[in-house]
């Protein structure tokens, strides 16, 4: 005989769709966006909340989707890096660190993307230490930080629509 | 002299071609591939740090409904004294195996002793859980004095080093060389310093832990996926490992998300492998946070004595260095870097190195950025500061007396060629940062490093397409902005935009054979098999065209993407169309192994200020200042500048490794084990200093290990300037800062 699955249904805004999955009780949202949705642009470097590569959004919230539940999303609205760049125009957070050189390995790259808009959202003119604290819980071990700082506020300036 | 002396797009600073992959999350690394039908693998970890084990009995986990798999050491090879090549330096299959897992003896925590694959992730960490292993525990020893004692417990009862009656010691390599006479250069000495340094243990701290999938057909041919920085040393150490033939096995590198050295060899790769041909099914594994700080290679921590003399005048005449590393429970060589590299930066006729390494209960140690290097360097350049103090000079002024150039030879022998060491201090000493007041209650520190830098190698394949695009495949793991690199070179020698060139990684059964993307060695000897195979497309489409034309090869000239005769012009393009009907498909490859490598040197001025009350050290300007060679991409070189220089700072200020009494990490996870976040650092200001490499056809050298080693010995300084104390053993993190303060 089969074994009870003990999966429960869910039902979540995620990058603006519609999206129904199943997952256990226990499963953290991080877990089921990259196996169950191959939502894989969220990565998982530490799952204890210490490093920010899982970072999302949850309603607007800046989250480590490795603390997060799965079955808390019920009903609400989720952003992954997938969702960032509209209609093929990247967000000027992307944008800019491409053009500054931001990532090498890349992995701390999509939870950088996700803090930062959060960020600029809050904040849309951040001095170089609010930048800094903000993004101090996105561990980057390649970059010293150094070009990501400076894309991310060069991207705030662009959307304040102030020249380069 | 450098074939290549003028430049179009080498230097410029394109948008890299795999950027968009990773600003949208679509880049897929090493746990970001799911094969069909593909189940899961948990490792079995020893609590202890030294047992034997008696017994693993893993029936009940077998037992259990959805494990399809379990396996132990005895599913590996016995290694018996085979070396392999093709890491960062040749290691001993006996190093490797059981870093991949245990067979008999358990030597440090967490060591794997079995494995299991079942069809969840949940499944196979309870089947984990199911297996019985029987262990008869021994005391563990973490310490590398301790181990050295009479009476301490001794790991391999079968090990000697060279050199040594055949007793039971845990001393693991002893390399001793000397040029000249120190002594009698010691005798004449105006000035002789001599104090201890030493820096602890530590992770490379990559942030995507090890992950793989390995699927294995049914005639026995494997395919495996992992995040690695050379994946056919995956390919050879696999099969050394599981005995199953290299032809049998393709492996595809994923995008990799770091691994400054920690990821040049196997550790779940051959476990993915004899599990998914155990079970029938593709095995994932992805290691945990934790294991991957208690169970992958750390840094060695290491204790330098540095004696020095100079002449009042500040004529550096004598040193004397002796390196104790810590090699971890198996022998991860170490110890020959400070012996050979420890003096590099100086002029010295007379000096004697040593360099020993210890076996501990702790993982095997591996190769972290300049390996061993940043260790013996932090008490070599603090010994020179001190001296200079001591000798009433500027601490670059003292270094630009004594800094090698060009003719000068190091403790390996061969003098240098071409370098830009006295640059760099040049520079620094002429840098605002530099010419600078330091601020109230700071201080500052200066400091130098070097790297040997690496060839090895290296392989590449251009393909044409009939649109006059081309992909460029090299073998060389892209870990921080390689493909752009190759795609600049490429662009470069072949005249055509680089939006026009597609690197790409290529899988072990598509290029030819390359070594790891490590020891710096990626732009300048991958980038040596581009730049080849390019001028081998550029002269055979020179040949075509001058088939064409009915002239001579020779007089047919190529320049801005054409070939060119009088008043006859041939595209890149035209060339690509009509490449059918002028001699067939346009496909051109280059493998060598590169012996154009030349050392790099860096200079670093760092300012910091201490809070006396808790101890904090706050790093309130940095500037690195490296010889570079040819800078292909600055954005990357820059790059690689500020990351080395802060994990340097890391390592300095905060990171290391703590052990219990009974061998077990403390600080297994990024809370703990803290390494530097955006909040703790200023901005890392650069200076290239471009000093072509005269070896190579763009002046290209390695730049990315140098950066590590300046910060350590530099901080150091700036602490000491900032408090007015002296502090010699890193971390100086806040309880030794404060501990330090307080006994004055
Ligand atoms: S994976 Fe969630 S914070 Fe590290
Ligand atoms: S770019 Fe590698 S961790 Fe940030």
């Amino acid at each position: 005989m089969n074994k009870p699955l003990n999966k429960m249904a869910v039902q979540a805004t995620i990058n603006g769709e519609d999206t129904a999955f199943l997952c256990s009780p226990g499963q953290v949202l991080a877990e089921v966006l990259r196996d169950e949705l191959d939502l894989i642009g969220t990565k998982i470097g530490c799952n204890t909340g210490d490093c920010g590569a899982c970072s999302v959004l949850v309603n607007d919230r800046l989250v480590c989707s490795c603390l997060v539940l799965a079955a808390e999303v019920e009903g609400q609205t989720v952003e992954t890096i997938e969702g960032i760049a509209r209609g093929g125009k990247l967000h000027p957070v992307q944008q800019k660190l491409l053009e500054h050189g931001g990532l090498q390995c890349g992995i701390c790259t999509p939870g950088v993307v996700i803090a930062a808009k959060a960020l600029l959202e809050h904040n849309p003119d951040p001095t170089e230490e609010q930048a800094r604290y903000w993004l101090a819980g996105n561990l980057c071990r390649c970059t010293g930080y150094d070009k990501i700082i400076r894309a991310v506020l060069d991207a705030a300036k662009t959307m304040r629509g102030e020249a380069a | 002299m450098n074939a290549y002396q003028e430049f179009k797009v080498i230097g410029s600073r394109p948008v890299r071609p795999d950027g968009l992959d990773k600003v949208t999350g679509r880049a897929r690394y090493g746990a970001d591939l799911n094969m069909q039908g593909q189940i899961y693998g948990h490792v079995v970890r020893s609590p202890h740090a030294h047992a034997v084990i008696q017994s693993i009995d893993c029936s009940k986990a077998l037992a259990m409904e959805g494990v399809l798999a379990v396996m132990t050491g005895d599913d590996l090879v016995k290694p018996g004294n085979e070396m392999l090549g093709g890491g960062e330096g040749a290691m001993a299959l006996k190093d490797v195996v059981p870093m991949v897992m245990s067979q008999g003896k358990v030597l440090f925590h967490s060591q794997a002793v079995a494995a299991v694959a079942a069809t969840s992730p949940e499944l196979a960490a309870e089947a984990a859980r199911a297996v019985e292993v029987v262990y008869e525990v021994l005391p563990a020893v973490t310490d590398v004095h301790k181990a050295l004692a009479d009476d301490a417990p001794i790991l391999h009862d079968d090990r000697f080093p060279d050199g040594y009656p055949e007793e039971p010691t845990n001393l693991a390599t002893h390399i001793s060389l000397t040029v000249g006479d120190p002594d009698a250069a010691f005798e004449k000495a105006d000035v002789v310093i001599e104090h201890t340094y030493s820096v602890p243990m530590c992770h490379q701290g990559y942030i995507e832990p090890h992950a793989c999938v390995a699927r294995v057909d049914p005639a026995g041919r494997v395919e495996l996926w992992c995040c690695t920085q050379g994946h056919f040393t995956v390919r050879h150490y696999t099969s050394a490992v599981t005995g199953i033939d290299q032809g049998k096995i393709k492996v595809t590198a994923s995008e990799i998300g770091g691994g400054f050295g920690g990821k040049t060899t196997v550790y779940l790769e051959p476990l993915a492998v004899v599990l998914a041909q155990k079970a029938g099914r593709p095995v994932k594994m992805v290691m945990d946070r934790g294991d991957v700080f208690r169970a992958t290679g750390p840094a060695p921590g290491a204790e330098t004595r540095v004696k020095l003399g100079a002449m009042r005048d500040g004529t550096l005449v004598a040193a004397d260095v002796e390196c104790l590393m810590d090699s971890g429970a198996y022998n991860g060589n170490p110890a020959g870097i400070p012996a050979f590299m420890a003096t590099a930066c100086y002029k010295l006729t007379d000096a004697r190195s040593t360099g020993r390494s210890v076996y501990t209960n702790k993982p095997k140690i591996h190769a972290y950025r300049a390996p061993s290097i940043p260790q013996v360097t932090l008490g070599f350049e603090l010994a020179i500061t001190e001296l200079a103090a001591e000798l009433g000079m500027d601490p670059i002024d003292f270094r630009l007396m004594n800094a090698v150039e060009e003719g000068d030879a190091n403790m390996m022998g061969a003098p240098y060629k071409r370098i830009g060491l006295r640059e760099c201090l040049e520079v620094a000493r002429n840098h605002p940062h530099y010419q600078s007041a330091v601020a109230e209650g700071a201080g500052r520190g200066v400091a130098m490093g070097y790297w040997i830098n690496a060839g090895m190698q290296s392989s590449a394949t251009i393909n044409v397409s009939s649109d006059g695009h081309v992909a460029v495949l090299t073998g060389s793991p892209d870990i921080g902005g390689s493909r752009a690199s190759m795609a600049l070179m490429a662009s470069e020698v072949l005249g055509i935009p680089f939006e026009h060139i597609h690197p790409q990684v290529a899988a072990t059964d598509s290029v030819g054979h390359t070594d790891v993307t490590g020891g710096s060695r990626t732009t300048l000897a991958t980038g040596q098999a581009v730049i080849q195979a390019a001028e081998q497309c550029v002269a055979e489409m020179c040949r075509r065209a001058a088939s064409e034309w009915g002239v001579e090869a020779g007089v047919v000239t190529w320049s801005q993407g054409a070939a060119h005769h009088g008043e006859n012009t041939l595209t890149f393009e035209q060339l690509a169309r009509r490449a059918g009907g002028m001699g067939g498909p346009l496909t051109f490859s280059s493998s060598l192994t590169s012996t154009s490598t030349a050392p790099g040197f860096g200079v670093h001025i760092c300012d910091a200020e201490v809070d006396k009350e808790t101890g904090r050290t706050t790093i309130t300007r940095y500037t690195a200042i490296q010889d570079a060679g040819k800078a292909i991409h600055p954005d990357y070189v820059e790059g690689q500048m500020q990351g080395g220089a802060v994990q340097g700072i890391g390592w300095a200020l905060n990171e290391e490794y703590l052990y219990n009494a009974d061998g077990v990490l403390e600080n297994p996870g990024f809370l703990d084990y803290r390494i530097p976040v955006a909040s703790d650092l200023p901005y890392i200001d650069t200076v290239i200093v471009e000093i072509p490499n005269p070896l190579h056809p763009f002046g290209v050298k390695g730049v990315g290990e140098v950066p590590i080693v300046p910060p350590m010995p530099a901080i150091a300084e700036a602490v000491y300037q900032s408090t007015g104390v002296r502090f010699r053993d890193l971390p100086l993190n806040p309880p030794k800062i404060v501990a330090g303060l307080a006994s004055g």
